[in-house]
């Protein structure tokens, strides 16, 4: 039925506009991201980001546009939107990890749950995703009990544990100290070698020129400005651009 | 002579044990959280038994006089005792544990219909929770003793309402209103951020409440909970008003058939006060226990 290739855009994002009430938060965003690209959207707050990668999911509906994820239609009331969320993993900000659950289990949860996958096997799986994530030994421990750098890993060690296509993170680092921020950046930049396909919206701009393919800055629920890091950090040349990286680095 | 208290007897402190004691408590029953079970556990047993034997002594005095004496009245007492404790009391835990059944699980029918995506369906479940959350209870068990039939028929089968089971259904309503308020106030409890999470995780709305969110607030529930069972379990006694055979009206038909003798009254009242407290002040104990160990871990 679908008629996806790997040749084109994973996800294609075409004019959006999103509103919530009579605020308008995206005007029109477009952008295309392939299979294994690492995108960076930065820009100051406020200015749609999180709105923008939670469409992407279904987390938030749009009212003009188009969204295809792997040529599926998101902006589409007929859209199995659970469909959608298996192939799109999330990571926010508070780590909104299950407080009652352990490690473990918040890995095995809704593999379990969600895709009925065999027990045995999924917490095989999810031992060696807390592996991956370097939290060895702390399968038991409750997300209370594990520092912020922990429980964002943990986090990420959920998301890939259903086994997605692409992966979204919203300022998954801007609650965390600057001293357990990289444990963070170094999990993700690993997921990025690997070719996980990623969408990032973060703060961390020498994160974004290591680990981005692309650069786009929003302001005001548009595009302003969008290139390769080199260019992007360089070279920039709208005045908002400039403002903002003046500032921020 | 036979003496009808404050007619010819010293009218005095007794008098106001003869009136129903619900009639003035009716007013009191909405405390929103656990507030009641809490002034209820912070009295020390000391306290309360101080208090009794002063009622003994106090009763004793003001009788003097009388041919009929208190030690008659403590010994009619315990012949009474297992009727009162067996017909009665047992039939207010009976008729307090059918309530809480039945309002505990319509009220969480209740309770997750006021979370609902749909709109109407949100609404109904709000007014009916406000309508019975703020009813007096009298005023509930009395429209439902009238209203109901004393017999339904179903297929043909006739099936006798009897008295009890209608206070039973009366009860209830407020226990349903006050559970579906603890159902939804624990529910948006839980930070939003729950939600997404499950939800970017493929799960439905459905598994998302049953999976992840019921399980996080569960425990949140169970002391208010229990304290509006302590609270239901005070009242069931206003069920004697409407003629059901609790232990208060066991209490008022015994000094009656011991022929109405003042002296009985503070013995009984007090002895039906007494199976009260012991039965509820372990559950405001445990309710505030439980309280503080869920407050600490959040
Ligand atoms: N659920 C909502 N209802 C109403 N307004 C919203 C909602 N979510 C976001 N907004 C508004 O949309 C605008 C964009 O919000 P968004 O969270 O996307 O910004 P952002 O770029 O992620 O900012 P930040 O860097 O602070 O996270 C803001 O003005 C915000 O107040
Ligand atoms: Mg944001």
């Amino acid at each position: 039925m679908m008629s996806w290739t790997e040749d084109q855009p994973m996800v294609s994002i075409k004019d959006v506009h999103k509103s919530f009430g009579d605020l308008e938060v995206l005007k029109g965003v477009s952008m295309d991201i392939m299979k294994g690209q690492v995108i960076c959207i930065i820009g100051p707050s406020g200015s749609g980001k999180s709105t923008l990668i939670r469409c992407v999911n279904a987390l938030n509906d749009i009212q003009q546009g188009s969204i295809l994820v792997e040529g599926q239609e998101v902006n589409d009331p007929d859209l199995d939107k659970l469909e959608l969320r298996k192939k799109v993993g999330m990571v926010f900000q508070q780590y909104n990890l299950f407080p009652h659950k352990t490690a473990l289990q918040n890995v095995m949860m809704a593999p379990i749950q969600v895709l009925k996958q065999d027990k045995a096997e999924i917490e095989k799986q999810a031992y060696e995703l807390l592996k991956k994530v370097r939290l060895e030994g702390k399968e038991n421990s409750y997300p209370g009990e594990l520092s912020g750098g922990q429980q964002q890993r943990v986090a990420i060690a959920r998301s890939l544990a259903m086994n997605p296509d692409i992966m979204l993170f919203d300022e998954v680092t801007a609650a965390l100290d600057p001293e357990t921020v990289k444990e963070v950046l170094v999990t993700i930049k690993q997921l990025a070698e690997e070719g996980m396909t990623c969408i990032l919206v973060t703060h961390e701009m020498g994160f974004a020129r290591e680990v981005a393919d692309m650069i786009y800055f929003t302001d005001r629920g548009v595009i302003v400005e969008s290139g390769p890091p080199a260019t992007f950090f360089d070279e920039a040349k709208d005045p908002r651009t400039k403002e903002f990286l003046s500032q921020i680095l | 002579m036979k003496s009808i208290p404050g007619i010819n007897s010293k009218a005095s402190t007794d008098f106001a044990v003869l009136k129903p004691p619900a009639r003035n408590q009716v007013s009191h029953w909405h405390p929103n959280s656990t507030s009641f079970t809490r002034w209820l556990s912070e009295l020390s047993i000391l306290n309360c038994f101080l208090f009794i034997l002063l009622a003994f002594v106090f009763s004793s005095l003001a009788f003097a006089q009388s041919n009929y004496t208190t030690t008659d009245a403590v010994d009619a007492l315990f012949r009474w005792m297992p009727f009162l404790l067996k017909s009665g009391f047992f039939f207010n835990i009976l008729i307090s544990l059918l309530v809480m059944l039945i309002g505990t699980l319509t009220g969480i029918v209740l309770g997750l219909g006021q979370i609902s995506i749909h709109g109407w369906l949100r609404k109904l479940c709000w007014a009916i929770t406000q309508f019975f959350r703020n009813s007096p209870w009298l005023v509930l068990l009395f429209v439902v003793m009238l209203a109901f039939p004393f017999q339904i028929e179903i297929f043909g089968l006739t099936i006798p309402v009897p008295d009890w089971l209608k206070a039973v259904i009366g009860l209830s309503l407020p226990i349903m209103a006050n559970v579906s308020e603890i159902v939804r106030g624990a529910v948006i409890s839980v930070p939003s951020g729950q939600w997404e999470a499950a939800e970017s995780l493929a799960y439905t709305r459905l598994q998302t409440l049953w999976q992840i969110i019921l399980p996080q607030c569960f425990k949140r529930m169970i002391p208010p909970w229990m304290n509006w069972y302590a609270i239901l379990t005070m009242a069931t006694p206003l069920v004697s008003i409407l003629g059901v055979e609790d232990v208060l009206k066991l209490a008022r038909d015994a000094t009656e058939a011991e022929g109405n003798h003042p002296e009985l009254l503070m013995p009984f009242y007090t002895f039906v006060l007494v199976l009260f407290f012991i039965y509820c002040y372990p559950i405001a104990k445990l309710t505030q226990r439980l309280e503080r160990k869920f407050s600490v871990k959040g």
